[in-house]
């Protein structure tokens, strides 16, 4: 290390070094790539740092070893837990217990309780946020309703005092009402789960064994339960990727003509002698590209997630058709170019979509039918055809030949299937039927699958052109 | 490393980037605070108009150091990046060279022969005329942003914009730029920083960069600042705006910001904004002047109609209850 600073090194308590190596660790178990080169980066960063101030430490070690949005997520995750444990294996090492020290005197009222969390919330004012989490805690445990699972008892104790998120497009009445956005909501629960948590160890004294984060903190947001916005921020990073997709190929790849013009430039650098030759450059492709969607129950949770990258394909490509099919199919691309909001869009589409007939269930021959006596004329050589469904035909007739006579038709066929490959051909999925057909079929539940699938169809690999 | 202008703490980046007019958070004052302390280059990710650039810009103003930028874009190649040789001169060297030297009197008997001689002597007999020393030598390379900042005897803030733009390829020969600070050019060898420049490079996150720049740089993501730190910034760059109306304006900005826009508006935006309704002379931000100042921060169709949609309705209702 180059710093001439080295009185922060011998500073270091024992303990720490190993400490942090074990945190590089961790990091690496959660799929971070950090390399010796970060943590040495790490280390000089914190030489340089007072590291007894908790931002300067976390920001110091977010810097070096955190290198994207999606990784400094995952960090603030594992930081804050391992920490966390780490002092609380301390503290009970030492046998340190705050039980003493924290038990309310005089009874507390729920009702006051309720409208001082309220407000600390709404005023985002953290240390006082923690101590209402206890207070809530003892409150709620003196009523004798605690699971003893953590993550159950938030959500009581979140219940039990009326917290929730309010719509932020919905007109609030007067300026001064409490409204709680999701960020400070999931600030107080912060809180709960870790006084909760820290009240566990001292009950049961040990720390309970450390698990890798939930594929839940880490995965799609799929089901519809879960937050629309969280869904949304996945589809926007995507949107940017699509803007920009394929220029960089473009750039300086040389194109197979020569252009004469720019060579007879070019040659006047050199005395007239053409020793460079200038190509014209390639045209990227613009694919005219059919979206069929599947928007019945059986893919419930992943259709929200298919209708909101249909939108933010709309945004990216101008040649872009989408319909959508249960028992019938239906054309929804203008429902998409005249609608921005995309609530709004999932709620036409539920609407006045017309695809549910009787039965409500996916009827995949019919849907191939259908699209292939109406639509069909439209596709050509150019054309690039996107299903997105389970290929779960309720027992009824697939008419893969229909599907055949598609796939020929189009240029490219590309099946996404939201389960994952394990699944198919299992009960009433007949994907191997339709999968022969296509020029790739792809299981697509995160958003990594589908960065990888946006890059073949907008021209990462040239199957046809 | 030059010990005398690293600073001395985070908070006193913070404070220095502030008097030249760029209010740093505490993630960003820490990372350029690294970033001259280490060495290191940053790279700065986040959505348009948070003031990446602008960092890049207020740490040179602060350090008193020169700004040498690198604009990115596609199909930027090392010629346009690092240096080049200067054709003109090299080949107008040659020809006083031939002119003056006796063998090319005799030779010559069409004109096209001529030409053709020369550069066969290019070829074959460099030892012939000692122009092949000269012409490549550094009075004949146009030195291009990188070279520049290497070579400068003054330590420079080097600023290479919008890095997501270019291709793989660059981006892997930046990588003995920004690890070793030095160019290798074929024909002089390597040439290494005299001074070591302070690099930031800003991203929009249009597309992955590869792990290997990742792990020679900082890592900072900036993103819109919160509605007490806009109004600040705001109220820095539009000094005479009322702090009521100030904070108004902001609000709106992220009402705005919150909607799904094709562009959000920027913090340049915002300023913009605040000096317009200054200009305007309005004391309140009602429905009529944001109707007609709008423009500033929404610039597209679509999001015309969506914001005049929602946030418009939503001051006029803010009205009619201020009002009753």
């Amino acid at each position: 290390m180059s710093s001439t600073d080295q009185r922060a090194a011998n500073d270091l308590p024992p303990g720490l070094g190993p400490r942090l190596v074990a945190f590089c660790e961790e990091l690496r178990r959660e799929g971070l790539s950090v390399g010796t080169s970060e943590i040495l980066d790490a280390f000089e960063a914190l030489e340089t740092v007072p590291w007894t101030e908790s931002t300067d430490f976390r920001e110091a070690m977010a810097a070096t070893l955190a290198k994207s949005q999606e990784d400094r997520r995952v960090f603030d995750l594992l930081f804050e837990r391992f920490f966390f444990r780490a002092a609380e294996a301390e503290a009970l090492r030492q046998g340190i217990s705050e039980q003493n020290r924290f038990e309310p005197g005089g009874e507390l009222d729920l009702d006051e309780l309720r409208e001082a969390i309220r407000q600390a919330i709404a005023e985002g004012r953290d240390g006082e946020m923690r101590d209402l989490a206890r207070l809530a805690i003892a409150a709620f445990g003196r009523r004798g309703e605690g699971s003893g699972v953590v993550g159950v008892d938030v959500q009581r104790i979140r219940r039990t005092l009326g917290l929730q998120v309010q719509g932020r497009t919905d007109p609030d009445g007067h300026g001064d009402v409490l409204t709680l956005d999701r960020e400070s909501l999931n600030q107080f629960e912060r809180h709960l789960r870790r006084e909760l948590e820290r009240t566990l160890i001292e009950r049961t004294d040990r720390l309970p064994a450390s698990r890798p984060l939930a594929e839940l903190d880490r995965a799609l947001p799929t089901s519809p339960a879960q937050d629309l916005a969280a869904v949304h921020r996945a589809v926007a990073q995507l949107k940017r990727r699509l803007a920009t997709l394929g220029h960089e190929q473009r750039g300086r790849r040389k194109g197979a003509i020569v252009d004469v013009r720019r060579t007879m430039r070019a040659s006047l650098e050199t005395g007239g002698v053409p020793l460079r030759l200038r190509h014209r450059p390639r045209r990227p492709r613009r694919p005219e590209i059919y979206v069929l969607c599947d928007v019945s129950t059986s893919v419930t949770s992943a259709s929200v997630f298919f209708l909101s990258v249909l939108h933010a394909l709309h945004d990216s490509f101008r040649k872009l058709r989408s319909f959508v099919f249960i028992e019938r199919i239906s054309e929804v691309t203008d429902a998409f170019e005249r609608e921005r909001d995309f609530r709004r869009i999932s709620e036409r589409i539920s609407r006045e979509g017309g695809v549910a007939d009787v039965s409500g269930y996916t009827d995949y021959g019919r849907v191939w039918l259908e699209f292939e006596s109406e639509i069909s004329e439209d596709l050509d050589p150019r054309s690039t055809v996107i299903v997105l469904g389970d290929a779960r035909t309720n027992g009824r007739e697939p008419h893969a030949d229909s599907f055949a006579r598609l796939s020929q038709r189009a240029g490219r066929t590309f099946w996404l299937n939201p389960e994952p490959r394990l699944y198919w051909n299992y009960g009433d999925s007949v994907m191997a039927a339709y999968e022969r057909h296509c020029d790739g079929a792809f299981e697509c539940w995160t958003t990594k699958h589908l960065e990888g699938f946006v890059n073949v169809v907008a021209g990462g690999a040239p199957l046809t052109d | 490393m030059t010990g005398n202008d690293t600073p001395a703490s985070v908070v006193e980046v913070k404070t220095s980037l502030g008097e030249v007019g760029y209010l740093a958070d505490e993630p960003a004052a820490l990372v350029s605070y690294l970033a001259q302390r280490l060495g290191k280059p940053v790279l700065v990710e986040g959505p348009a108009g948070v003031g990446k650039t602008e960092l890049a810009k207020a740490l040179s103003r602060s350090t008193g150091r020169e700004l040498i930028r690198l604009q990115c874009y596609e199909g930027l190649d090392e010629a346009k990046a690092l240096y080049e040789w200067n054709y003109r001169k090299q080949l107008l060297r040659i020809q006083a060279e031939a002119t003056t030297d006796p063998r090319g009197a005799e030779s010559g008997a069409s004109e096209r022969d001529d030409r053709f001689d020369e550069s066969e002597r290019a070829g074959d007999e460099q030892p012939a005329g000692h122009a092949w020393e000269d012409i490549f030598s550094e009075e004949f390379i146009l030195t291009r942003p990188l070279l520049a900042a290497i070579a400068s005897e003054e330590p420079v803030v080097l600023l290479i914009d919008e890095i997501d733009k270019t291709d793989q390829e660059f981006e892997a020969m930046l990588l003995e730029v920004l690890s070793d600070f030095q160019i290798s050019i074929p024909e002089l060898g390597a040439v290494a920083a005299r001074t070591r420049p302070l690099v930031v490079l800003t991203s929009n996150n249009s597309r992955e960069l590869t792990e290997a720049l990742k792990r020679r740089c900082l890592y900072l993501w900036l993103d819109y600042p919160s509605v007490e730190r806009e109004m600040e910034i705001v109220r820095l760059h539009a000094p005479d705006l009322d702090e009521q109306l100030a904070r108004r304006l902001v609000e709106v900005v992220h009402m705005v910001r919150s909607l799904d826009l094709k562009k959000p508006p920027s913090i340049a935006e915002s300023i913009d904004w605040a000096r317009a309704v200054l200009l305007l002379g309005a004391d309140d931000l009602d429905r009529s002047v944001f109707e007609r100042t709008i423009s500033i921060i929404v610039k597209h169709r679509t999001d015309l109609d969506l914001v005049a949609e929602r946030v418009g309705v939503k001051l006029a209702e803010q009205q009619a209850e201020a009002a009753g």
